[in-house]
């Protein structure tokens, strides 16, 4: 049914339009608004090579574990457990470097290499398929059991551990948290390599329709013939593997690992998601928004840095700035006429 | 079939009677390998030592059957306590005024929760973990990390009512941490059980949308619950810096979860409308006793976490599992 002109809803203007397209230009705005404010306090400091290149090495770890929070988050949950899960699996790669590599020469060197990493992704793997088990198949809300096996996977580390840090790690590893490619950080190079391919897993595989539908409507999903928990199985598996991944480039970067590492990173990777569009209860997000989010936080951290405050005034701002960002999101929602 | 519907029928369906029934048989198998583990000094001090996390439980349950959730609250705890005490020392305040000072902050911050919560409609996690990090990034920022530790005497002193001496002369008291733990939880059985605001709370965390029709006033109990928790906090906050001798700052933030897990254990709902001080209580107990219990059969303590996560993975699995086989039984029926 056609309804007449005077009672369609009227143009809204073009600025507010292009806020409520989504997160990414809210978030743009909100970015070249603080670009230009520190550039006026700390002028080429701040969008220098040099800044750039130290926001580039820092961006990746909070990066890859966002983007593990984020499949969860989509799917309707919540991973507690990556920031765990990250340090057991570089624990558990860092006792091989440093028990086997040492005393290994030519093609065995490169070898126990491989071998590291693959114990740390079948650790991440294990972990993975229990926090899916008992989530889709046992119907634990995502939250208990991910708080569950966060618990255990932190009190096993400490246990092998004693709380000790594990250190000294071959070259090529270490590479990968300090190296750069051609002045590009190989950190964020691993970061952005991963972007790409979960961005088309989320949208463009069934996967990643299913993920979103059920996070939208998890009885809706399973009502028309998916098997939802096979797909869940498939959500925390994924977002463990992007937890070893972060182990990784943490480890390297480190050159270190421990069972106590990044744990305050946990609740910003939420914040970080949210931030960036992604719907707390599920089904709507995108890593575009998400990528966005991360570099606003690193811009704001840089420069509170080198305006010299405090980094617990960062962890404040960001605090204050997701729910400054969502107030303006529910304010623009209000305004003038409804979205269509 | 007919299932028998008395009192007690009830009670051995419910949450509460298995983890009474662990509780139970954890205890015995403890009191029978070792000799430590029932007395009188190691139940004091298996008090004493989690009265923090047990008065903040109390706080958080009812929030969580309100259909919340607040993370905030250990930075609010840090806030209350630090603030509290400082005026203190600096005015040579009395222990009233420590704690009209300390709940009155904890009840700021949670109103600030309740509104963000309420008004912008933002989801309650998010909201909490955003103050979180505000409350405990301004207060660092403002103090400087700093410790206090000059505290004034009769607050180092504390309170001991009831003072006895065992055979051995050893001193057994009330003190401050175990009376304020029997106290938090009275008040929260009160408000929940023998008021209408309580059935008002378990009716809004069960379904808000219909309590709302019914004509009550979702803002005002979010605003009563998050209000409440932080007042719990800021009186949780002097109980531990009571016992710790000192303030420090960093020192509470990180604990949010612990008191989640043992609120939960508890068989309190994430999803509202489900929940019992007893339950909370005997969460709290569970988790104590747990590592109190490896302390003394000989486990290093190092492995204590390990033990709390594989308790917390079994427990909720359980329960889930025998929840979906009752809803498959009800649905045959």
């Amino acid at each position: 049914m056609n309804l007449p002109a005077a009672v369609s809803p009227r143009t809204p203007l073009p600025l507010l339009r292009f806020l409520r397209g989504g997160a990414v230009p809210m978030l743009s705005l909100v970015l070249v608004a603080l670009v230009a404010v520190f550039w006026l306090l700390l002028g080429d400091r701040i969008i220098g090579v040099g800044a750039l290149q130290a926001m580039a090495f820092q961006l990746p770890e909070l990066g890859i574990l966002s983007l593990a929070m984020m499949v969860a988050l989509l799917s309707g949950g919540l991973n507690l457990s990556i920031i765990a899960t990250a340090n057991l699996c570089a624990l558990t790669m860092a006792w091989v470097l440093t028990t086997q590599v040492p005393g290994a020469q030519g093609f065995m060197w490169g070898a126990w290499q491989v071998i590291a990493v693959l114990a740390g992704v079948a650790v991440a793997l294990v972990v993975g398929l229990i926090n899916g088990f008992v989530i889709a198949y046992l119907g634990v809300s995502p939250i208990l059991a991910t708080l569950g096996t966060m618990t255990m996977c932190k009190g096993l580390s400490i246990g092998l551990t004693r709380g000790n840090v594990i250190s000294g790690f071959p070259e090529p590893i270490v590479f990968l948290g300090n190296g750069t490619i051609a002045g590009v950080p190989v950190a964020l190079i691993i970061f952005l390599g991963l972007c790409i391919p979960i961005a088309v897993l989320l949208n463009k595989s069934p996967f990643g329709h299913k993920i979103y539908m059920i996070g939208s409507s998890e009885k809706a999903t399973r009502y028309s013939g998916v098997d939802t928990r096979r797909v869940l199985l498939g959500v925390y598996v994924l977002s463990s593997l992007l937890a070893v991944v972060a182990a990784l480039v943490m480890m390297a970067r480190f050159n270190s690992a421990n069972a106590a590492y990044g744990e305050s990173y946990l609740l910003v990777t939420i914040l970080a998601a949210v931030l960036g569009g992604v719907d707390p209860f599920g089904g709507f997000g995108k890593v575009g928004g998400l990528v966005m989010a991360l570099i606003l936080l690193q811009v704001i951290s840089s420069a509170f840095n080198l305006l010299n405050f405090s980094p617990f005034l960062t962890v404040a701002i960001w605090g204050a700035l997701i729910i400054v960002v969502t107030a303006l999101g529910v304010l623009l929602e209000n305004a003038g006429v409804s979205r269509r | 079939m007919p299932s028998p519907t008395g009192p007690l029928a009830r009670f051995r369906r419910s949450h509460e009677f298995w983890l009474l029934a662990v509780i139970l048989a954890m205890s015995l198998a403890l009191s029978l390998a070792t000799d430590s583990f029932l007395t009188l000094q190691n139940l004091f001090d298996l008090l004493t030592s989690n009265a923090f996390v047990g008065i903040l439980a109390s706080g958080l349950l009812v929030v969580l059957i309100a259909g919340g959730i607040d993370i905030s609250f250990t930075a609010t705890a840090s806030v209350a306590q630090y603030v509290a005490l400082t005026l203190g020392i600096r005015h040579g305040l009395g222990w009233f005024a420590l704690f009209a000072i300390a709940g009155a902050v904890g009840i700021v911050c949670g109103l600030i929760n309740a509104v963000f919560i309420t008004k912008l409609r933002i989801s309650s996690i998010i909201v909490s973990i955003a103050t979180l990090n505000i409350f405990y990034g301004l207060l660092i920022f403002s103090t400087g990390g700093n410790y206090i530790t000059s505290l004034p005497k009769f607050f180092r002193d504390g309170v001991s009512w009831f003072e006895h001496e065992d055979a051995s002369g050893v001193p057994y008291a009330l003190n401050l941490q175990i009376l304020v733990l029997i106290l938090a939880f009275a008040a929260a059985w009160l408000l929940l059980n023998r008021t209408n605001i309580g059935r008002q709370i378990y009716a809004v965390g069960g379904n808000k949308d219909a309590a709302q029709r019914l004509g009550f006033h979702v803002f005002r109990i979010n605003v009563l619950v998050y209000g409440y928790l932080g007042f719990v906090a800021g009186v949780a906050s002097l109980v531990q810096a009571q016992l710790a001798q000192s303030v420090t700052p960093t020192v509470l933030v990180g604990k949010e979860l612990d008191v989640l897990a043992a609120v939960v254990l508890g068989g309190a709902s994430l999803t509202g409308g489900v929940g019992t001080v007893f339950g909370a209580l005997l969460g709290v107990a569970l988790l104590a006793i747990l590592q109190n219990g490896l302390v003394l059969i000989g486990v290093s303590s190092y492995w204590n976490q390990w033990f709390v996560g594989l308790t917390i993975l079994v427990a909720v699995s359980t329960t889930a599992w025998s929840e979906r086989r009752r809803r498959a039984a009800k649905a045959i029926n």
